[in-house]
């Protein structure tokens, strides 16, 4: 078990003061001015030292994009944007760094900032976060009334302003181009990359845009050092990641641990197990809805990070698990999400819009076995015509699931399909008329 | 579009008119079509708080557009493309019951049908009777270890079953508003029963 | 320039080009419905997917991503072959199967893309989606069901037309195109929104159900109905003109069309002249060819060449004017004019009353002056570029004029004649800008020459220009923006009051015993004499014909072969779609028909010799569709006094865009439009 020393949220669970008076007495705010003295490319270094890995779901590494920035200032001001439009099914981290210790967050902002030439930083919060973003604001309010913000923050001789900007309800939001558009003042639709935002982002200069957690995190791996962060963890996989863990355990909870901890210890140890015991377990969606299921012998073993998920065809994502047990229906579950992913469809590319339709409508049907059995692999083969196809992930966001289900759940789809036609056989056998009709059209 | 609910007119008050400036001194000299979404999030509060049905009209998007030089239907776009604008009037309690899989497993169905029960709503943005409580889907609002959520206007309600459903809605009919967070009694996140992370902290209050 | 390899071709492309230019520059077709050359990339249909070396394996959209050197592409890959039939299967899926009635068929992108890339079954058992058709106003129909969501119109509509009212609602599956209020596109160049929906969603509502493209003969021509000269093919079936389309023209009209010039086209068929009529008894009575001559001859017999005049109107073409001028001259007669609006318009030198910068020099000005103009409503596709030039960055543009919504910002300086004086003094600040920009520019509309001092003005703008640096050897900033498509060719051909001959004012109130009217019917024709006998030529009963004496029906545009000159002075060629209907006749052959009758034969006989004829009365006729661009040799002004402005304010010249000659106003969609739109233009010029 992670050690509490070693735990980056100290204040995850709200027991303690959130404001500056509070955070200060858990190390924020501690010498940031001397951080930001060791100059751009050093902290950037650092950052890269530590091996941290975007926390938003891709897994990109975060020194490594603050590198991405131009290095000296030109005409246009660069900016840094914070994704705090946390959406994903599964995923409420972000949540409680921002309602329980924003400044460690707003203190990031400030170090990101300044590693990357920004002087002002927007951080866009999902528009239901409405009780948090109130916290994050008043905190911010906070930091400004402290000079910790604002002109010459933190005494070091940095401007820097920032601020919180209220989205309104659209999950591909948290996609960064499409969370560009939104703050534009557009439809959140994803931009076509190139260019990317480090070089045409906000307003059309050079943005980077971070997960509320890796910019959380920057301060105190600054603060404690890039080794102490890249020894915890795995090779490649280093640091404290924050999981949340959902579904069908005895104690769901967010907690913060080691990457690489193994699935089944991470639930057992946190989330007092899964429901009528490990054995009574179907399936776990490691890493938030958009990663392939995994049914129960890959959890038995599987370890938490990158790229352990990676190799068994799923992914840590967000880290949001999501546990079922074995009195889940697994069609249901996924056919949950098709609709979430159809709902959630921008509109832009063909085969997403379209295609994410299509899928949630055959996997109703799936749910109730109304289907034929040769339609489980058109629907495999619709799900690798939007994958790779779109101009953002959310396609391939939404064709994952499915695939996944259908890997590992096969002869589940099959043995419903047969049981809804044995069923139907008998309808029509009491029937007259014996005239056969697609069961879509039923 | 049901015209027939369409106000001939929106002006923003003196209290939305306060809050405009400090909006729009967020976003640099020329970008504040960027407000659009907070404009149009003050016209829909204003609504609730004039007229008790937190909306946003069509001639509300006329002025939005209007204080921030944009073409009307690119504001449209906007109003209709993000979930949070309604763009139809109602219910003093707007119920938002997030039914995506976190929430599913965890009944959001009997949460689903206690709303049902209390409000007698049938379908899905649909305004009860007493036009105190208008009924709609959600897609995951990112409280899941707390699921079920039901939110209501602002407030998550987080670990709902039925009768804490039931208990909530009736709460709201004698026009009580309950403290919103975990209705078991849940330190926010932690497991039930208490944290058992984050255990060997002490901090000193900075002087 | 970079090298891109495609399909093991090698081309050269200039930095900055996308892939899908690339692969047309290979000859590879790369399908498409988002992409279109004009507008800006919206990569969102994803059918030209390519398949790109070195690349992340999965296809890439070849319309938005850019070349680099060495790139190697494949547009014909297993891979690419996938990805494009699974689009296409998408696409289809919501889309509904009934080519059979959309007008769209037989030429639509959707269809033949499908025969190449899609399958001949669905694999889709669902329910399709069904979507609302929205009310567009009276030009472009709407079946939203078929609408693919590439989004050109909404961009079109943005970008190009300068009316932000197209957008697409919603989000994902339920993402509706349209203007969210029920309300009628306010532009003039809606038509273009047709061409450009690459499926049936927008269609001409005017042409709805009328025909199929394989029905129709296809003749390309010039639009005559503003002074632009775009390029248009003509669609007919038999007798009749169905539908008329814009041609391509980077010059003149890239590949757009103004409404009044596209949707007129029903106006064609209704209150034709189709026979001769004679008045008899003070009633126009049916005639034929011998009696209608001889009517006419008997006026003219005992006549003196100066009591017999004729004015040329706005459509007519330059082979029906050198007749009727070189009849004139046979009969002994000077008076002639084209100048039906009294413009001030100085005929002695080509520069003085063309469009000199040229329609595409354009964007290369850097600053722009309008006085007395509305190019929205006289001129849209000008005014579309001046839009275009406005978008590609700093261009200053102020108006001298009645303010107006010209799609683009126009700082109007304000309505009195007095502004150019001061410009000119160089007291107004603007004067400041002209003189710093490289290439500025001035457009002197009609509504600042047909006033009683148009001449001052036309003289002061002149100065202005040559004081301001826009009369240089390299460039022209000059420009006249006509509306009258014959007005270049009129004057070029010298058709204005030869010596001491009379003009319009004077042939008017009995000046002339004989008017022969060549489709003049912008006047007020209340205005000529009592007494005077009137020959009206043309093709529509509208107001000449109402006064006249003698009718001989002529041929509109659209049945003759007819040259032209646009506003710019650049020479095109009509050609006969149809033939004339009934009795009617090309207009050059009625008049060297006359000329025989009355013994004073014209020397021509044949469209060949005519047009030898036009060269002979002046060398630009010799120079067809090309315009050489020149710089201003010769600063001297025209007649006028610069200083002789008037107090009284410059006014609309064109009130109602939808009507201004006798074919639109015989089109029911012209007036259909005008019942439509006149209040929101009303408004507008408010």
């Amino acid at each position: 078990m992670l050690s509490d020393q070693d735990r980056i949220f100290t204040n995850l669970y709200g027991l303690h003061d959130w404001g500056l008076k509070g955070a200060r007495a858990r190390g924020d705010w501690d010498g940031t001015a001397a951080i930001l003295a060791r100059g751009r490319d050093a902290i950037v270094d650092e950052m890269k030292a530590s091996g941290l890995r975007g926390r938003g779901g891709a897994g990109f590494p975060t020194g490594m994009k603050w590198s991405f920035m131009p290095k000296t200032i030109g005409d246009r001001p660069h900016y840094l944007v914070v994704n705090a439009d946390e959406s994903e099914p599964g995923t409420c981290k972000d949540r409680d760094i921002i309602r329980h210790d924003p400044h460690k967050l707003i203190e990031g902002c400030l170090v990101a900032s300044f590693a990357m030439g920004a002087h002002a930083c927007y951080i866009y919060i999902r528009g239901e976060f409405y009780n948090e973003a109130r916290i994050l604001q008043a905190a911010i309010d906070e930091a400004y009334a402290a000079g910790l913000i604002g002109k010459n923050a933190c005494g070091s001789g940095w401007d820097f302003e920032l601020y919180l900007h209220r989205g309104a309800g659209a999950y591909i939001c948290g996609e960064e181009t499409a969370l560009l558009e939104s703050l534009e003042g557009k439809k959140g639709m994803p931009r076509l990359k190139p260019p990317f935002p480090a070089a045409v982002g906000l307003y059309g200069c050079p943005t980077t845009v971070n997960n509320v957690e890796s910019i959380a995190v920057a301060p105190t791996i600054l603060r404690r050092g890039a080794a102490w962060f890249s020894a915890l963890g795995r090779p490649k996989n280093s640091g404290t990641k924050l999981f949340c863990i959902s579904g069908h355990v005895n104690k769901p909870c967010n907690v913060e641990e080691e990457l690489g901890i193994p699935l089944r210890e991470l639930i057992d140890t946190y989330a007092g197990g899964v429901r009528g015991g490990w054995d009574n377990l179907l399936a776990v969606i490691p890493g938030g809805s958009s990663v392939p299921v995994l049914p129960k012998s890959i959890c038995d073993t599987v370890l938490m990070d990158f790229d352990s998920l990676r190799e068994v065809r799923s992914g840590l994502g967000t880290a949001a698990v999501i546990v079922m047990d074995k009195s889940t229906d697994i069609i249901k579950a996924i056919a949950r999400l098709s609709q979430f992913y159809k709902h959630e469809s921008c509109g832009q590319c063909t085969p997403c819009r379209e295609g994410t339709g299509w899928m949630m409508r055959v996997m109703n049907r799936m749910v109730q076995g109304r289907a034929e059995l040769d339609e489980i692999d058109t629907l495999e083969q619709v799900t690798r015509q939007v994958e790779g196809h779109t101009i953002c992930a959310l396609g391939d966001a939404a064709a994952w699931p499915v695939q996944g289900l259908i890997r590992h759940f096969r002869p589940v789809l099959e043995e419903r399909i047969k049981a809804y036609k044995a069923q139907a056989s008998g309808r029509a056998a009491s029937a007259t008329s014996g005239r056969s009709m697609p069961l879509a059209a039923e | 579009m049901a015209d027939s609910t369409q106000p001939a007119s929106f002006a923003f008050d003196t209290e939305s008119n306060a809050k405009i400036p400090t909006i729009l001194a967020k976003y640099p000299p020329g970008k504040q079509a960027s407000a659009v979404l907070p404009l149009l999030d003050l016209a829909q509060r204003q609504m609730g708080r004039t007229t008790g049905s937190a909306w946003v009209p069509r001639v509300a998007m006329d002025e939005v557009a209007r204080v921030l030089g944009m073409a009307p239907i690119r504001v449209y776009e906007v109003a209709t493309f993000y979930l949070m604008f309604n763009t139809e009037p109602v219910g003093k309690y707007h119920l938002q019951l997030c039914t995506t899989t976190p929430c599913w497993l965890r009944g959001s169905d009997d949460v689903v049908q206690a709303c049902r029960k209390v409000t007698g709503i049938k379908g899905w943005k649909e305004t009860s009777a007493d036009g105190l409580f208008t009924m709609s889907e959600v897609e995951c609002v990112g409280a899941c270890v707390n699921a079920p959520i039901l939110q209501v206007n602002d407030d998550f309600y987080e670990d709902m079953d039925a009768a804490s459903t039931e208990k909530l809605l009736e709460a709201l009919k004698r026009g009580e508003v309950p403290p919103p967070g975990s209705v078991k009694g849940r330190q926010t996140s932690a497991p039930e029963g208490g944290p058992i992370t984050l255990t060997t902290l002490t901090f000193n209050p900075a002087e | 320039m970079v090298k891109v390899t495609v399909d093991g071709i090698e081309v050269e492309v200039p930095a900055g080009s996308n892939v899908l230019q690339a692969c047309e520059a290979a000859g590879k077709e790369i399908p498409r419905f988002c992409y279109h050359e004009r507008l800006s990339v919206a990569g969102n249909c994803r059918m030209c997917l390519v398949e790109i070396e070195k690349a992340p394996p999965k296809p890439f959209a070849s319309c938005a991503y850019p070349v680099n050197d060495g790139m190697v592409v494949h547009t014909d890959s297993p891979m690419v072959r996938k990805a494009r039939r699974g689009v296409m299967e998408f696409l289809l899926i919501n889309h509904p199967l009934d080519c059979p009635i959309c007008d769209q068929g037989g030429e639509c992108d959707l269809q033949d893309q499908a025969v190449a890339y899609g399958t001949d079954r669905s694999r889709y058992e669902e329910n399709k989606r069904a979507v609302k058709d929205k009310n567009l106003g009276p030009l472009v129909k709407t079946v939203m069901t078929r609408c693919i969501h590439c989004t050109r119109c909404i961009r079109f509509s943005t970008e190009v037309a300068g009316v932000p009212e197209l957008g697409a609602t919603a989000r994902g599956e339920s993402m509706e195109v349209g203007t969210y209020v029920e309300k009628a596109l306010t532009s003039e160049l809606s038509g273009n929104l047709i061409d450009i929906c690459p499926v049936g969603a927008l269609t001409s509502k005017p042409y709805a159900f009328v025909a199929r493209p394989w029905e129709l003969k296809k003749t390309d021509s010039v639009d005559v109905l503003d002074a632009v000269g775009a390029n248009i093919r003509v669609d007919a079936r038999g007798p009749e003109v169905l539908r008329i389309l814009p041609r391509l023209n980077e010059d003149v009209n890239e590949e757009w069309l103004a409404d009044k010039s596209r949707f007129s086209v029903d106006g064609l068929k209704r209150r034709r002249l189709d026979s001769c009529w004679v008045k008899r008894d003070g009633k126009l009575r049916k005639a034929s060819w011998q009696e209608a001559f001889e009517a006419i001859a008997a006026k003219l017999a005992g006549l003196s060449g100066d009591r017999v005049g004729a004015v040329a109107g706005n459509l007519a073409d330059a082979e029906s004017m050198v007749a009727l001028k070189d009849l004139m001259a046979a009969l002994g007669s000077a008076n002639l004019d084209c100048r039906q609006d009294g413009a001030a318009l100085d005929a002695s030198c080509r520069d003085f009353y063309n469009f000199n910068t040229s329609i595409a020099g354009i964007e290369e000005a850097d600053a722009l002056l309008i006085v007395g103009s509305n190019p929205r409503r006289e001129a849209p596709l000008i005014n579309a570029r001046i839009r275009k030039r406005v978008l590609a960055g700093p261009f200053p543009v102020a108006g001298i004029g009645p303010e107006a919504d010209l799609t683009y910002g126009v700082d109007w300086l304000g309505n009195a004649p007095a502004v150019l004086a001061s410009l000119l003094d160089g007291t107004h600040p603007f004067a400041a800008t002209l003189k710093a920009a490289n290439k500025p520019m001035i457009i002197v509309g009609q509504g600042a020459l047909a006033r009683p001092d148009g001449a001052a003005v036309l003289a002061a703008c002149w100065k202005l220009a040559a004081q301001t640096g826009m009369l240089g050897a390299e460039w022209h900033g000059f420009n006249v923006l006509h509306t009258a498509a014959s007005r270049v060719g009129a004057l070029d051909l010298g058709f204005v009051p030869g010596s001491k001959g009379k003009g319009l004012d004077a042939m008017l109130g009995g000046g002339v015993d004989l008017l022969w009217l060549l489709g003049a019917d912008e006047f007020d024709t209340a205005r000529i004499g009592a007494g005077t006998f009137v020959v009206y030529q043309g093709h529509h009963g509208d107001r000449g014909a109402a006064r006249a004496d003698v009718i001989l029906p002529g041929a509109a545009y659209t049945e003759k072969n007819g040259t032209y000159v646009n506003t710019e002075g650049r020479v095109q060629r009509g050609q006969l779609a149809v033939y004339p209907p009934g009795e009617a006749r090309e207009d050059w052959k009625i008049l060297r028909a006359f000329s025989g009758f009355i013994d004073k034969p014209l020397p021509y006989d044949n469209l060949t010799a005519i047009r030898a004829r036009l060269e002979q009365a002046n060398p630009v006729f010799a120079r067809t569709n090309v315009l050489p661009r020149f710089g201003c040799s010769d600063t001297a002004g025209p007649a006028g006094e610069p200083t002789a402005l008037s107090g009284a304010p410059f006014r609309p010249f064109i009130e109602n865009y939808y009507q201004t000659d006798p074919i639109s106003r015989a089109s029911p969609t012209m007036a259909e439009c005008t019942e439509t739109y006149m209040p929101t233009l009303r408004q507008a010029a408010e």
